[in-house]
Parts: C-alpha cells; sequence; structure tokens
C-alpha cells in the first residue's frame, strides 16, 4: 500500500513537472527549456508553402542527370541559399521522391514561415542558377581578393587552377603544383577564420565578369592527384570555353578566377599557367568529400535540374491566428464536456480517468516540444480526437473493474483483475489505429496529413501509457479496502447507485 | 440479448443504409477537391462592405482567367474563389486587383484590366476599404494525381493489414466458428462503416458544397481503424468467454449475447467520449477541420453502431450457417 501511494505522488509530481516544462518553454527568457517552443506549421503561422517538380527528362550538354540524388541535392543547397539570402526565418527547404502512376517523380518542397509575397518568394526561387567564373579586379592582389572573400560554405579556401595534363601526366609540374597550394594554404587560413554565411560583401568590387558562365562547361568530376594523392576537381569546357578559358587564362597568370555560383563564390582558385586546351584542375587542400561537393556544384550548377511549380498555397497570418484559437478552444471545450461525463458516470474512478487524461494531454505537449512535431491544424485535432479516444482504456478498465467487484472480488483484487484482463483488449484495439496511423504517415501527401498522422500515433501510444500505469496506481492509491456504503456509492457508475 | 434476436431487424437497417450509399456515390458522385482535381482557391475578406458577387466575377475574368470562376461568399466579409489551377502570375494579378477595389455602399467601382493590376481608383466620395487575402492554394495537376494514387494506396494497404491482423489475433478461436470469419464478419462491419459516410458525403456534396479532400481521405482512415478497434473489443469478449465455456455447453448464440451485453456500456461510452471531443471540435475548431470532424462523427456513430449490431450478429449467422449445412 505505501508503496503505491510513494509511485502515485511520485508520478504526481512527475507530471507537474513535465507541466511546468510545458508552461516555462513558452515563455521567453527561461535559458535551456526557451529552447523547446511549440513548431506551428504554416496553416497556424501563416506563410508560404511553394512544391516545385523537378524536370529530369533533360539531358543536357553534361551528357544527362545520371545520381538524381546528387542533382537533387546540389538544388537543395542552391534554393537554400537563395532563400537565405531573401531573409526568412526558419524555412524549410525538403526534396522528396514519390511515384505517380508508375513514374517517379523528384520534388522540391519550400516552406517559407511569414512570407505572404508569394510573387516575390517565386521570383527569389524560381531564377536559373547561374554558375559564372570571375575574374579579379584590375589592380587588386590575389590575397587581398582572397581575404576579401568570404566563403559561403567554409570549405573550398585555397585552391589552383592548373593544366589537367599537368597533374596527370608531368610530375614535375605536380610537385610545383604542391608547393603552390602549401603557400596558400597560409591564406587559407585567414579566409576561414572571417567565412561566415552569406554576408552582404559586394563582389563586383573585388572582381569582373569574364563571360564565361556554366553553359560552357562539358564535364566535372573528382580525380586524386597521382603523387600526393589528395582530390582535385578535373573540368572540361566544349569548344567555345576552351577558347575563352585559354584567353583568360592567358593573359591572367597568378590571378584569382573565382567560380560563383548564384552570386556566391563556391571556390576561388588561383591561375598557374595558361591553359589551352579546355581542361583543367582545380587543387587545393580539400577533402574527397568537399572535392566532390565542388564538382557535383560545378555540374548541376552548370545544368541545374529544372524546376517548375506544381503547387503553391498561401495563409494570411489572421487566418493562421484564428485557426490556432479556434483549435486551443476547441481542444478545452472538448476536454470539459469528456471530464463532466466521466465525473457524472464514473464517479471517483471517472475523477481519476480525469486526472490520468490531464497527464496524458500534459505528456502529449511536451512530446510534441521535445521531437518537435510540427503543429498543424489538423494535429491538434488529432490531438483533440486523441483526448476522447485515451479515455477508451480507462473505460474499458473500469467497466471490468467493476465487473469483478459484482463478484464479490475485494476492492483491491478488483481493480488489479480489471486492469490484468483489460489490457488485452486495449492492446489489441490500439493496434489498428497504430497500423492505420502508420500508413497514414507514410502516405500522407502534405504536411497537414502528416502532422495529423504522427499525432495520432503518438496519441494512442501514450495512452496506452498512462491508462495502464497513471490510472492503475491512482486508483490503487486510494487504498480503499471494503466495498460498501459510500465506496460502493463512489465506485458504481451510471445510473445506478 | 436483444441485439443477437432481432439482428434481422438491423440487417435491414444497414442494408437500407448502404443502398442509399450506392445510390448517392453513383447517382451524384463524389464532389472532389482541388486537392484531387488541381485548381486555384482565393480567400478574400474586404474590411467594409463587401463588393457585389458580379464585381468579383468580373474582377478576376478581368485579371486574365479564361477558364470556369466560381464565386462563392463566405461569412459576413468574404469571398473564395474557385477556379481551374492559374499561373503565380495571374494569381498575383487577381490578389492586387481584389485588394485594390474600392466600395461605396455596397456599390463598387472596377475597371481592372488585364494587365497588371491597372485599377482606376475610383470617384470622388468613394471611401476605399482594405481588403486581406487570406489564403490562397494552388494544386496543379501532378500534385492531384499523386494524391490519388497515394490515397487508394493507403486505403488497401490499412484495409488489408486490418484484415491480416484479425486473422492473426483470432488465430486460437476455431470452435464453433472459424476465425477467418471473425475476420469476415469484421471486414463487413467496415465496408459498412466507410460507405455510409461516403454516400452521406456525396450528398452532402451534393447539395451543400462539400469536397472531398485530403482530409477526407483522412477521416476515412481513422474511421477504418476506429471500427475495426470497436468491433475487435466485443470479439474479444466473445473470445474470452469462449474460452471460460471449455465444454461448449452454452449455445454460441447465447455466448455472443453474452459478450455484447457485457461491453455494450464501454463501447457507447468510449465512441461517446470520442464524439463529445469531436462535437467540440466541430462547433469550436478551425475550419480546416470542421467537414473533417463531421465525417468523423458520422463514421464513428456508425462503427459503434456496426460493432454491437452487425459484426457480432452475424457471428451468429455464420454459427447457423455452418450448423445447418
Amino acid at each position: 500500500m505505501k508503496k503505491v501511494r510513494i509511485s502515485a505522488i511520485l508520478l504526481l509530481i512527475f507530471g507537474f513537472a513535465v507541466l511546468s516544462f510545458d508552461y516555462y518553454s513558452q515563455v521567453p527568457g527561461q535559458g535551456f527549456i526557451s529552447n523547446f517552443p511549440f513548431k506551428l506549421g504554416l496553416d497556424l503561422s501563416g506563410g508560404s508553402h511553394l512544391v516545385y517538380q523537378a524536370d529530369l527528362s533533360q539531358s543536357g550538354s553534361v551528357g544527362g542527370i545520371k545520381d538524381l540524388d546528387g542533382a537533387m541535392e546540389s538544388l537543395r543547397g542552391v534554393i537554400e541559399s537563395r532563400i537565405n539570402a531573401f531573409g526568412v526565418s526558419e524555412p524549410i527547404i525538403q526534396t522528396e521522391k514519390t511515384t505517380i502512376n508508375g513514374a517517379e517523380v523528384r520534388k522540391l518542397v519550400v516552406e517559407l514561415p511569414g512570407v505572404t509575397d508569394l510573387q516575390k518568394a517565386i521570383d527569389t526561387i524560381g531564377k536559373t542558377p547561374v554558375l559564372e567564373f570571375k575574374i579579379q579586379k584590375e589592380g587588386t592582389s590575389s590575397e587581398d581578393v582572397l581575404n576579401a572573400t568570404k566563403m559561403e560554405q567554409a570549405k573550398l579556401e585555397a585552391s589552383a587552377f592548373v593544366g589537367a595534363s599537368s597533374t596527370t601526366v608531368n610530375a614535375n609540374i605536380s610537385d610545383s603544383t604542391s608547393s603552390l597550394i602549401s603557400l596558400l594554404n597560409s591564406t587559407s587560413t585567414a579566409v576561414k577564420s572571417t567565412s561566415t554565411v552569406a554576408s552582404s560583401i559586394d563582389y563586383s568590387k573585388l572582381y569582373s565578369d569574364t563571360g564565361l558562365t556554366g553553359q560552357y562547361l562539358k564535364t566535372a568530376s573528382v580525380q586524386f592527384d597521382s603523387n600526393t594523392r589528395q582530390p582535385l576537381v578535373s573540368i572540361t569546357f566544349d569548344n567555345t570555353g576552351k577558347e575563352k578559358f585559354a584567353d583568360i587564362t592567358g593573359k591572367n597568370v597568378g590571378k584569382v578566377l573565382a567560380i560563383f555560383l548564384d552570386g556566391q563564390p563556391i571556390s576561388t582558385p588561383v591561375i598557374r599557367d595558361q591553359i589551352k586546351d579546355g581542361s583543367a584542375v582545380i587543387s587545393g587542400n580539400f577533402t574527397p568529400d568537399e572535392a566532390r561537393t565542388l564538382a557535383r556544384d560545378l555540374r548541376y550548377g552548370a545544368l541545374p535540374v529544372p524546376i517548375n511549380l506544381i503547387g503553391t498555397q498561401t495563409i494570411g497570418a489572421s487566418l493562421g491566428e484564428n485557426a490556432l484559437k479556434a483549435s486551443v478552444d476547441a481542444g478545452m471545450w472538448g476536454f470539459l464536456i469528456i471530464a463532466i461525463f466521466l465525473l457524472l458516470w464514473y464517479r471517483l474512478p471517472g475523477l481519476v480517468a480525469i486526472v490520468s487524461l490531464t497527464m496524458y494531454t500534459i505528456f502529449m505537449l511536451a512530446i510534441f516540444k521535445l521531437i518537435p512535431v510540427v503543429l498543424t491544424s489538423a494535429g491538434l485535432a488529432g490531438l483533440i480526437l486523441s483526448i476522447g479516444m485515451a479515455v477508451d482504456g480507462n473505460i474499458l478498465i473500469f467497466e471490468r473493474m467493476r465487473e469483478e467487484l459484482a463478484k464479490g472480488h475485494s476492492l483491491e483484487d478488483g481493480i488489479r483483475e480489471g486492469f490484468a484482463r483489460a489490457w488485452l483488449s486495449i492492446r489489441d484495439s490500439n493496434l489498428s489505429s497504430i497500423i492505420t496511423a502508420i500508413i497514414l504517415y507514410f502516405f500522407a501527401t502534405s504536411a497537414l496529413i502528416k502532422g495529423f498522422a504522427l499525432v495520432f500515433l503518438i496519441g494512442v501510444l501514450v495512452s496506452m501509457f498512462t491508462a495502464i500505469t497513471v490510472s492503475r496506481t491512482l486508483l490503487l492509491a486510494l487504498g480503499v479496502k471494503h466495498y460498501r456504503g459510500i465506496v460502493k456509492f463512489l465506485f458504481g457508475n451510471g445510473l445506478k447507485s | 440479448m436483444f441485439v443477437v434476436k432481432y439482428r434481422k431487424i438491423f440487417y435491414t437497417l444497414s442494408t437500407l443504409l448502404v443502398l442509399f450509399s450506392i445510390f448517392s456515390i453513383t447517382r451524384w458522385g463524389l464532389n472532389y477537391g482541388i486537392d484531387f482535381k488541381g485548381g486555384s482557391i482565393i480567400e478574400v475578406e474586404y474590411n467594409g462592405v463587401r463588393p457585389s458577387h458580379d464585381d468579383i466575377t468580373s474582377i478576376v475574368r478581368g485579371s486574365g482567367v479564361t477558364s470556369e470562376i466560381v464565386v462563392r461568399p463566405t461569412g459576413d466579409k468574404g469571398y473564395i474563389i474557385r477556379t481551374a489551377s492559374l499561373a503565380s502570375s495571374t494569381v498575383n494579378v487577381i490578389t492586387k486587383n481584389l485588394t485594390s477595389v474600392s466600395t461605396v455602399a455596397g456599390t463598387s467601382t472596377v475597371s481592372a484590366t488585364s494587365s497588371v493590376s491597372t485599377i482606376g481608383v475610383s470617384t470622388a466620395g468613394a471611401t476605399t476599404t482594405g481588403a486581406t487575402i487570406k489564403r490562397m492554394d494552388t494544386v496543379g495537376p501532378i500534385l492531384g494525381a499523386e494524391l490519388q494514387s497515394k490515397s487508394i494506396t493507403s486505403i488497401i494497404l490499412v484495409i488489408l493489414a486490418i484484415v491480416l491482423f484479425i486473422t492473426f489475433a483470432f488465430r486460437h478461436v476455431s470452435k464453433p466458428v472459424s476465425s477467418w470469419k471473425y475476420g469476415f464478419a469484421a471486414i463487413i462491419a467496415l465496408a459498412h462503416d466507410v460507405l455510409v459516410p461516403t454516400g452521406i458525403y456525396a450528398f452532402l456534396g451534393r447539395n451543400g458544397g462539400y469536397e472531398v479532400d485530403a482530409l477526407f481521405v483522412t477521416a476515412i482512415l481513422v474511421i477504418l481503424g476506429f471500427s475495426v478497434h470497436d468491433t475487435i473489443v466485443v470479439f474479444d469478449r466473445t473470445r474470452e468467454n469462449l474460452k471460460l465455456d471449455d465444454h461448449h455447453k452454452e449455445a454460441f448464440d447465447k455466448t455472443v449475447g453474452k459478450s455484447i451485453s457485457q461491453t455494450f456500456a464501454r463501447s457507447i461510452n468510449t465512441s461517446l467520449t470520442t464524439i463529445l471531443a469531436l462535437i467540440a471540435l466541430f462547433f469550436f475548431g478551425a475550419d480546416a477541420t470542421r467537414n473533417f470532424s463531421l465525417i468523423l462523427i458520422i463514421g464513428i456513430v456508425l462503427g459503434t453502431y456496426s460493432s454491437i449490431f452487425l459484426g457480432s450478429p452475424l457471428l451468429v449467422t455464420f454459427w447457423k450457417s455452418q450448423k445447418n449445412k
């Protein structure tokens, strides 16, 4: 008895602690726990949702897109940096693979909270990615230019352009390349320390256009230096590009020929020699992964995956706010009505069920914060629905308990037996809801439905837990011994006394 | 138990409901929303007096929409405009034109042209009223096709999983009715619980503009889960009572009747709390989930009804028919 009561008290304290967490994590400036606010979906917070389809039918000059995942990842990166430049807080950019009528479709989903100027967002995202080669301005020193160039991704600081033949064929030149690399490494540390996310540097002061762009690029791939085993990125230009490249490299030996993707520098190699045959190697102190990223950006930056807008959704802030308020209202009313019903019909066990249900709601809210679950109007509907369904476990147990009591068991035995026997039903009947929720989650096409499925799934699991632990412990802790008089009334139900 | 005794009355009632639903679905069809068939929706709310219905239509038409335009008033101040799927630039023109309409005591001065928002701002004395675009949705045909194929897949998967699950859960029960018959009875109840709300929805779609969207499919899936959930509780009790009655002294129909009466209060009460929650959602909840809660209320009422009055009596019918062989 004592043990059960201690557990009951501990449970209540735990519930109270979780409640405090729910509350204080919504109040700003509470230190660590302020990192766990509710995450609201676009339909509650207002904003824009855009769905693009990647056009994979194109096989351009780079010889078709073979690495679809890589191409999509590259596209995602490009769109992300554009949106960052647009200044949106907490945007979500995801690529999705889906099958429609037997055909594989790649989608890019963009969520922009708070953005209701759809056209501006579409214009920003939808422009074709541009890959450009830019040469440092007349009268600037390579070192100054490199120092001033803040790399958006701190990955490819130091590098050099050399003719492809020099590394792969001529070992001597490749030695001299290494020495250049080491020279450049000293400047790279400086760059690294200042590298931050896309800033407002005016690159037009540092670099001038060369007219050489991604459209002249034929291939880009990762190779390894035969001597140093350093990864290199080798690129090949087409005929027009070859001439342009030869001209540029001939005139600017020793200068920085930076590569820009969408106006942001992704690599800043220095020209070593004139390169006439149109194939060059970008060498630098990078890891294989970094080299792969650069090659990928060069490839798909040069031939980006074209994207078509196939769906948009914009929700005004006021509509979202009203939907949130309405959902919270509905939740409170729903809870209140259920509580009144439980109390009137089941009396004392009903009261226990109310406490159990309160704990259930508190736990659910905490889980929403911790995972975190993006809450949508459908998700909140799922929560309200699950509160109604969470009572189910309790009712099964109470009904069973009453039967056991009617058979003449003592109260404590009645409670224990009731739980033991109800458990199988609770488990089996909830399994079908779990199956539904899981299938729904994996086949959901929108954040709204996914949100509902997730909340519903968590709800069913948590309700099983609260029904068998919280309700059970609390009922046993009441410690009523005799099933008669007032106790009989309190444990009775319905219209009977 | 009267449920078992008068089961034919309940069979008749259910059959009538199902027939009505089949009629409703085939006669009127389902009113698919833009989720499924693609299209654009713009919801606008005016701060003052809203322009007339015709004005809205002509603004939208004047903004370069050539397809059908459906304008419905919403609330006191708003309109919901539906068209075929529009390019974002067209939507942009429409929203600019809609929000720059000026209204004088109910009559509005509109001169939208097809080029980008050249609105002749009204004559002297007019009070310009602001307007807000509450939402804009555009769904292209590809997304519609995706939702269609995924909805069908998920409905089939849920049904399959549930059949497997019931067969598995009742695999040890074989006397006097074999386990697959429990599954079969549950499936009939399930089909009933899904068909009837769909039929009612087709009726509502025809008469009240209710649209079938992704949330409708979600509601149907939840009803599928709930229907089985409810049926299982009763079957579970039958299973337990059969186990207790080792020597099969009691006739099967008596056992089923006893099981129904033992779970009666529970079935009604758990559904009742769920329905209470849904009623709160229907009346107080967000507009987006109103139809969703309505369809769930219908489905759960039916699910409870069928688990008591259809699923378990069917077991007795199966038992009788195999006895008479």
